[in-house]
């Protein structure tokens, strides 16, 4: 069995950057082809929805796979931060401030994804709905913006970091109460519009590959974020000068 | 312990009161902010002045928020820029207790008088005294709630440029729940399903700003005085 | 655990700062003993403010530690806080308050009981200042009225950065005088200063930053 000490001698940026360089193709290959693979399930093998046209229905399968990712991503981001504040490793702080853009992205694609939902399930005049997985995605899409924001205005590095963690570590805590926010019972909520009581097997598969392509496509882009971030905070260190230096 | 933390509310009243235009404007806006809206409608329908009462916890709500986050950059800027944070931090007592001091005094200065006022609004809208009262309630607790969480959104952009506008962007998200289930509570009453759901979780969201949120923003303060 | 008759108070390891991708200074080492003056010396930049704010606990070194009376001052902090006196760049004084009340205020923050207001004030030659709000005074008193702190205050180690900034001939001579008879008493101080400086009857200690490695040579 691989033993602690191996694990942890990639815990440092200057070990884990070759690492993190060779995951990458692996983990894009993967996505690609479960994305293609998930794709053509959502909208060709899933079932008909009676009395509905559009294709467009179909697109639910993105849209649960996006927003399941930018929640599950924020706890990652939030427990990365927390790992790089108490332990002041400072790869965990890189790790936390590369996912926090693909998270972004992942609440922008299920926001997105959504509104052609609703649209295309119920209202042709749909335009936004106090729908509580929208909602929750507009505050958390907002959460991403606020961290990612964050440190870009602060210069310092090391601020930035530690910063971006607090906030994370709150955002990580509050994140629950604003869900349930969001479900409590008003005279406004709109009928539950969860498509089918039991869904068919097909639509299950179409909709875990989806996340399941998300989620490595999180992982290769993160990786590559993170490989950004570490030439540019390390870039006074040896082994960055001697890996530009050998590309020039 | 608690000395620590009357002597620091004791300052910030004292200083509070000596800079009295700053109080004023945020209870000015407030008050602005609500009125807005029954000023824009004109004169009403009996129609037009039912969705204003619908919406009245809402708009004082909304308004609330928008008052406290103007306040929120006097929390700690006047004590950096004359040098006198660094002193505060040096003080042989946990950071903490001086920030949760430092944040009840902006609370009594800037969210109570929120609290006090709301009822007169509420008339304003047509709300019912009852219904104020519950809405006076709500206020009551998620205000503290609005100053503490506030106090590390102005902690984390201490110095920074532009750092109003940063801090509404990081503190308006966790704002909205507080921002829910009070305006929720008080159409929940209105509507009679109860808002004993709303309360509950109005008083846990309270309970946990109020552990996690001094550690937060005393944390905050001193990354960015480092 | 330090030996209580060991006389080395502030022991500072290989400390490393860096700013803005800067690497300001490293692997620097000095000691101060009870009883001594340190003067750190250096050109504009070279990071004498950052390692003083590094000394008093304000900032993280990037690299070493520094230890009062044989323990770490992250592990003692609360104990070291109080054994401190810090004065940075800024006179750290609140305009809309009296002198007398930023006097009594910083006390009482700090848990200091005993407090002459008024013969303090006076030692600064701000005598009947004491009830004049601070936003009224030149800068020069204003940064008198934050040193009126050094004669009401209990604490063994004072770290001082430019003390003597705005102030005139006649303070200056008042402060050196001051910073004498504390380290006589067996207190330490560390302070900056752009104007040279002479404690009667103390030997400063001159610690020099700029070069990659500092080593403290005597006056």
């Amino acid at each position: 069995m691989l033993n602690r000490a191996f694990w942890l001698q990639f815990s440092t940026p200057k070990t884990f950057y070759p690492v993190a360089g060779k995951m990458i193709p692996v983990f894009m290959v993967l996505a690609v082809l479960s994305g293609v693979i998930g794709l053509y399930l959502s909208f060709f093998e899933t079932p008909r929805v009676a009395g509905l046209q559009k294709e467009a229905y179909h697109i639910i399968f993105v849209h649960v796979a996006a927003s399941w990712m930018s929640m599950f991503i924020y706890m990652i981001m939030g427990g990365y931060a927390m790992l790089g504040f108490i332990l002041k490793a400072r790869l965990s702080g890189m790790m936390a401030s590369a996912l926090a853009p693909t998270g972004a992205m992942m609440t922008f694609i299920a926001l997105i994804t959504g509104i052609i939902w609703g649209r295309a399930a119920w209202n042709p005049n749909f335009t936004w709905t106090p729908d509580p997985r929208l909602m929750t995605e507009l505050v958390l899409f907002f959460l991403y913006m606020g961290f990612i924001l964050l440190q870009v205005v602060i210069d310092d590095a090391r601020r930035a970091m530690r910063a971006g963690a607090i906030l994370a570590i709150v955002g990580v805590v509050f994140l629950p109460l604003i869900f349930f926010a969001v479900k409590l019972p008003t005279i406004h909520q709109p009928a539950n519009i969860r498509p089918g009581h039991t869904m068919p097997v097909v639509s299950v598969v179409a909709m875990l590959v989806m996340v399941f392509s998300f989620w490595m496509y999180s992982i290769a882009a993160s990786l590559m974020r993170v490989r950004a971030i570490m030439l540019e905070q390390e870039k006074r260190t040896a082994w960055v000068q001697q890996l530009l230096g050998a590309k020039t | 312990m608690l000395k620590i933390v009357f002597t620091v509310i004791k300052r910030d009243l004292r200083l509070a009161m000596r800079r009295r235009a700053e109080l004023l404007t945020v209870i000015f806006f407030f008050i602005i902010s609500v009125s807005l809206f029954p000023i824009a409608m004109g004169p009403e329908t009996e129609q037009e002045a039912r969705m204003l009462k619908e919406i009245a916890p809402i708009i004082i709500w909304i308004s609330a928020l928008l008052a406290t986050m103007l306040s929120l950059g006097q929390m700690f800027s006047s004590d950096y820029q004359d040098g006198t944070l660094e002193q505060l931090i040096l003080i042989p007592q946990p950071f903490s207790l001086i920030v949760f001091g430092k944040i009840i005094a902006h609370w009594l200065v800037a969210g109570l008088p929120l609290v006090l006022i709301a009822p007169l609004l509420g008339m304003q809208l047509g709300l019912s005294v009852p219904e104020q009262l519950v809405l006076m309630l709500t206020l009551l607790m998620g205000t503290p709630a609005l100053s503490l969480i506030g106090a590390m959104g102005a902690g984390l952009t201490l110095g920074l440029r532009n750092s109003n506008i940063l801090v509404s962007l990081l503190v308006l998200p966790l704002y909205v729940p507080v921002m829910i289930y009070g305006a929720g509570s008080v159409e929940a009453y209105a509507t009679g399903l109860g808002f004993k759901a709303h309360m509950a979780l109005m008083s846990a969201v309270l309970l946990l700003t109020l552990i996690l949120l001094p550690w937060a923003a005393a944390t905050a303060v001193r990354i960015s005085m480092e | 655990m330090q030996a209580a008759d060991d006389p080395i108070l502030l022991n500072v390891k290989s400390l490393g700062c860096v700013r803005s991708d800067r690497q300001l200074f490293a692997d620097l080492s000095f000691s101060v003993n009870a009883g001594q003056a340190a003067v750190i010396e250096g050109r504009n930049g070279s990071g004498k403010t950052s390692l003083l704010r590094i000394l008093a606990g304000l900032s993280e070194p990037e690299d070493g530690e520094v230890w009062w009376r044989g323990e770490n001052i992250y592990k003692e902090r609360e104990a070291y806080i109080r054994e401190l006196l810090y004065f940075g760049h800024l006179p750290a004084v609140k305009g809309e308050l009296t002198a007398g009340e930023n006097l009594r205020l910083s006390t009482v923050l700090c848990g200091e009981s005993k407090l002459d207001a008024a013969s303090a004030l006076q030692e600064v030659d701000l005598k009947g200042f004491e009830d004049m709000p601070t936003h009224y005074l030149s800068a020069g008193q204003k940064r008198r009225v934050a040193l009126s702190r050094l004669y009401c205050s209990s604490a063994t180690l004072w770290i001082l950065d430019e003390p003597l900034t705005a102030i005139d001939v006649h303070g200056v001579a008042k402060i050196e005088k001051t910073i004498g008879e504390h380290v006589k008493r067996g207190g330490s101080v560390i302070m900056t200063t752009h104007q040279s400086i002479t404690i009667p009857g103390v030997e400063i200690k001159k610690i020099r930053l700029g070069a990659t490695k500092s080593s403290p040579t005597h006056a």
